[in-house]
């Protein structure tokens, strides 16, 4: 409830400055919110508005009702602090709705191919309807499976390089590059690749192992960055006993830094996995897309791999359309699928076995 | 359980779990392909054995698609493979060799030509075996049929026409209600043959109005662009008042104009787009074994439909192996033959080649040999 | 007799075991600039047919130059309208989660705007032309109608909305997790007396806002931009699957004739390129590399000048 404002009888001008103002009831926001919104039903039926207009209108007459009413009862500063705290809270929603969209629609168009034989056929000999992404999850298990195996290796020792052993120049340049590697485009990993093999094989070269370089390309970074913030989390102390034990740099990395830090580089791992098992540009380069399962990648010949599978389906159908773009559709909700597990994983790893809880 | 048993277990878990999928295998690459044929002659057929591929232009790959399974279920042990890369690469890739037989759009033109004969040691075989017909699709509220003769379409294409209720069009169409929404004409982004024989149309029907060359890339900037028919055909659907040109076996449920043709307007149909290669001369000069046409896309005959593509397959009399020779006989002779045509016709929307036509294409596919 | 050693540092011995790994992580260390330095080469060597090529020979018919900027044009140009919409609004989410949101939700909402990265590019291709294409064209032919006047609306609308506006929008969508992660690590580094120090001479959470928190973060939020300019500069997908490239260069966001950008470009024409077009493209490709490496490398400078913290001690 509005408190009378104590009014002062002074000869400076404190009267304009009173040190006590009138405070909005707590419920007021919540007031002008349903009013606006009311607003808003109103207009959009009354009057037929669009119902994204509808909202931007109510949202407009909450934020003016608010300042307007506040600026009367608290004041010009509360009031503008009102006024932002809205601003920024729609923001915040704004940003929700292109998600809840893009998660409804490939839900939607994805589930209706979702079924058993869309994970155990492939795509050879299929003409129009039925088939499956069989082939391209394999494709993709693969190529994933060995960027992994290349970014590792590499990531987690320039990590230690880093952490343990960088002093000076080098490290520097490396810390700054690596960030630097982070923003490369995936098209831009994709040609690279390309051009490294077309060295060794010549034009017109596909080939899984290729798409495994470009993805790893992409996949270091940010396997160096988390790994190296695990490393240095882990505390000094431990090092120390372990060099006051008299055991040797190299083993007191293998043996001691490494196992503490463990679950926060295999989350880590499972975040950039996650990363790159949706990129498309790259693999679209330098693996192309075949109907048939191929399960060698390292010989010159194309590998399907989920995204690319979906691309082709969607921009390459046959003859009706309707079934591709229904596989289309599928392989994204698989991808999405994918994606999201694995950074769930990510982060309940890093939660349930991290050695220490910020 | 500890967290650390769980940790241990995890890596062998998912290791295991990636090995029993890939073990699965794909269910419809484990059964064996049924067998369409009788008993009697699969004796010797089913015999063969080995695998071609090819490489090519990307409009006959639904119909590529349907004849590879046509094909598989005749002989189950051949893998064919083809590479819709685009009618250029395919000639390209054919003459250095690394194809055994490829699909084009157009002919090989006169720099390639000697090159393609050195490559096969004489002769090309070069066999038309895909037509389609070209379709006229649009999208106009109100609209579902329209009449548009050759100089309508050109203008349209060219965007000197930019209404619907241009007095050119309504002319024509005198109880269609026109609105005077903008026309939004909707081409291909992508090099293609499909533009390169649409232009070929405009070019020969409507010169004064159609002043572009013919290519495979299409000329006039600012209409809609989109890759690849299909992103054409959703362009079309995905606006109103756009017009497009597509193989007319993937527009769907599309409004598609009647062309005019002499005095009347004719819609697309397969027999009215093979009816044009019959009115259509052949190239001379190219060797007994080729079948290469120059398409009389002017023609006023009645019931032909001239806006068609017609895409060829491309082989050599001879071959270095046996088994080569063998292999692609079998697999071009199918196309041609009366249940691969049917096939194509019925998966990709495809005109069956002319009877008269395939009686001459057939021996010479049978005089493929090795040597 | 034990003789000393002269003065001077002594070298500690070097076990074999320690002598390998320590090469091993150097030399993996060293890798990372031999990537990054053979991704250049590499990309330079097989673009330098196209470099040589005269005009006739290459895509296009006119020079090198004249092919790749329209297509830089077109990239810049969607990646700054991107920037634009989703700066801001970054800032705001940022603010939300790190200010405004009760303490318990905050981290949950930071990992729900982080599920918008998750979403792989094509998806949002997809979902671009399935949803956002059509409602785009309806809101172009009112900004054609109302602010046609302004050059970038001048119209006249596509009716398929395939155009650099919905391309930026798509954009944003995607950048914006990238810059809200990186504002909020930033925001919530601000010094909590500085903070405290505000509220208590009686400063709103606004004016505090203003005061303490976004002057120690403009550094952080500008680099975070940066970053967000660098993805929106590569995004291949999303462009290849959404944008009518029929136009060059121009202002016009609604139009149905829009200039591609260099990653879409290289996506669309390389599966059906043989000959100097791929080598075109790669040198394409290589400009787009030099472009994102410069932006990257000016982004990652700004954020290197404030100090790290190590956990460890």
């Amino acid at each position: 409830m509005t408190t009378a404002t104590p009014q002062r009888e002074s000869t400076s001008g404190l009267a304009e400055m009173p040190l006590v103002r009138g405070n909005l009831p707590n419920w007021a926001p919540w007031a002008t919110l349903v009013g606006a919104a009311l607003v808003g039903v109103a207009a959009s039926m009354g009057l037929g508005l669009h119902i994204a207009l509808a909202i931007l209108l109510a949202m407009l007459v909450h934020s003016v009702a608010i300042y307007a009413w506040s600026r009367a009862v608290e004041g010009g500063r509360r009031a503008t602090d009102r006024l932002v705290t809205t601003i920024v809270t729609s923001a915040f929603l704004l940003a929700l709705v292109p998600l809840i969209s893009v998660v409804v629609t490939v839900l939607q168009k994805g589930l209706v191919r979702f079924d058993s034989e869309f994970f155990t056929f492939s795509m050879r000999g299929i003409v129009g309807e039925g088939g499956g992404a069989y082939h391209a999850i394999i494709g993709t298990l693969i190529v994933t499976g060995l960027a992994a195996a290349i970014s590792i290796p590499i990531g987690l020792m320039s990590a230690v390089y880093l952490v343990e052993y960088g002093r000076g120049r080098l490290a520097k340049a490396v810390t700054f590059f690596v960030d630097v590697m982070t923003g490369i485009p995936s098209i831009v990993a994709g040609l690279f690749a390309y051009a490294l093999f077309v060295l060794f094989f010549g034009p017109g070269v596909r080939m899984g192992l290729a798409g495994a370089v470009a993805l790893s390309v992409l996949m270091v970074p940010v396997v160096v960055r988390s790994t190296e913030e695990m490393l240095k989390l882990v505390p000094n102390e431990l090092r120390e006993a372990s060099y006051a034990l008299g055991i040797p740099k190299w083993r007191t990395v293998v043996k001691i830094v490494l196992p503490t830090a463990v679950a926060g580089i295999a989350s880590g791992v499972t975040l950039a996995i996650a990363r790159v098992i949706g990129e498309t540009a790259p693999l679209l380069i330098v693996a192309g897309t075949t109907t048939a399962l191929n399960l060698n990648p390292f010989e010159d010949s194309r590998m399907a791999t989920l995204p690319v599978f979906s691309y082709y389906s969607y921009a390459l159908p046959g003859v009706p359309r309707e079934p591709y773009l229904d596989r289309a559709w599928a392989a994204a909700l698989t991808l999405i699928l994918i994606v999201m597990a694995l950074n769930l994983a990510g982060r309940i790893i890093a939660r349930l076995f991290a050695p220490r809880v910020r | 359980m500890k967290r650390s048993t769980l940790r241990r277990a995890a890596m062998p878990a998912a290791l295991v779990l990636t090995l029993v999928l890939t073990a699965c295998g794909a269910s419809n690459e484990d059964e064996p392909a049924a067998d369409a044929t009788g008993d009697a002659t699969t004796e010797e057929t089913t015999e063969l054995s080995g695998s071609i591929s090819g490489a090519g232009a990307s409009s006959q790959a639904a119909a590529m698609e349907a004849w590879v399974a046509g094909f598989n279920t005749q002989f189950p042990d051949v893998t064919v493979s083809y590479d819709p890369i685009g009618s250029g690469g395919g000639r390209e890739q054919f003459i250095a060799g690394g194809t055994l037989f490829g699909g084009t759009d157009s002919y090989f033109d006169e720099e390639e030509l000697p090159l393609a004969q050195e490559r096969c040691g004489g002769d090309l075989i070069e066999v038309p075996v895909y037509i389609s017909p070209i379709a006229v699709a649009f999208n106009l509220k109100g609209v579902d049929e329209l009449n548009l003769g050759p100089a309508e379409i050109a203008g349209i294409f060219a965007q000197e026409i930019t209404t619907w209720n241009d007095p050119a069009i309504a002319k024509i169409n005198p109880d269609a209600d026109l609105p005077d929404t903008a026309i939004t004409p909707v081409n291909r982004s992508d090099e293609s043959g499909t533009t390169e024989n649409f232009v070929e149309y405009l070019v020969a029907t409507a010169p004064d109005v159609w002043t572009y060359e013919v290519s495979g890339v299409w000329p006039v900037k600012g209409g809609e662009a989109a890759q690849g028919t299909s992103g054409v055909v959703g362009a079309i659907e995905g606006g109103d008042g756009t017009i497009g040109y597509a193989d007319a076996s993937q527009v769907g449920e599309l409004s598609v104009a009647k062309v005019g043709v002499g005095e009347e307007f004719v819609e697309y149909s397969p027999e009215a787009a093979a009816a044009v290669l019959e009115a259509s001369t052949k190239v001379e000069g190219r060797g007994a074994s080729s079948f290469a046409y120059d398409l009389a896309r002017d023609t006023t005959e009645s019931g032909t439909y001239p806006i068609v593509l017609v895409s060829y397959a491309m082989a050599c009399p001879a071959y270095e192996t046996q088994e080569e020779a063998d292999l692609v006989k079998a697999f071009i002779g199918y196309i041609v033959s009366e249940e691969g045509q049917a096939t194509a016709a019925e998966s990709a929307g495809a005109a069956p080649i002319p009877d008269a036509l395939r009686s001459e294409i057939e021996p010479v596919i049978e005089a493929i040999s090795a040597g | 007799m034990t003789s000393l050693s002269p003065p001077g540092r002594t070298k500690a011995y070097q076990r074999p075991g320690d002598r390998i790994f320590s090469a091993t992580a150097t030399g993996a260390g060293i890798t990372i600039l031999v990537v990054l330095a053979g991704v250049a080469g590499f990309l330079l060597y097989e673009a330098l047919p196209a470099l040589r090529a005269s005009p006739e020979d290459l895509p296009g018919g006119k020079n090198l130059a004249a092919y790749i900027l329209p297509l830089a044009f077109g990239t810049l140009l969607s990646a700054m309208v991107a920037l634009a919409i989703a700066t801001p609004l970054a800032v705001g989410i940022a603010l939300f989660i790190s200010h405004y949101a009760p303490r318990k939700l905050a981290q949950g909402l930071g990992y729900v705007v982080d599920l918008l990265a998750a979403v792989p590019s094509i998806i949002f291709g997809l979902w671009g032309l399935a949803v956002l294409a059509p409602r785009s064209a309806e809101l172009s032919v009112w900004l054609a109608d109302n602010l046609g006047f302004i050059p970038f609306f001048a119209g006249p609308a596509s009716a398929t909305g395939r155009t650099m506006l919905t391309i930026s929008l798509v954009l944003a969508v995607m950048i914006l997790p990238i810059i809200t992660a990186v504002s909020r690590e930033v925001f919530l580094q601000t010094p909590r007396l500085h903070e405290e120090a505000a509220l208590a001479l009686g400063a709103t959470r606004w004016e505090m806002i203003r005061v303490s928190v976004l002057p120690f973060g403009k550094s952080g939020v500008i680099s975070a931009a940066m970053l967000g300019l660098g993805r929106a500069l590569g995004e291949t997908m999303a462009v290849a699957i959404i944008l009518s490239p029929s136009g060059g260069v121009t202002f016009n966001l609604i139009g149905q004739g829009n200039p591609s950008t260099i990653a879409a470009n290289i996506a669309l024409q390389f599966p059906e390129s043989s000959g100097v077009a791929v080598n075109t493209l790669i040198a394409s490709g290589l400009a787009l590399f030099l472009v994102t490496l410069l932006v990257n490398m000016v982004a990652r400078y700004i954020v290197s000048r404030r100090s790290e913290f190590s956990g460890a001690n």
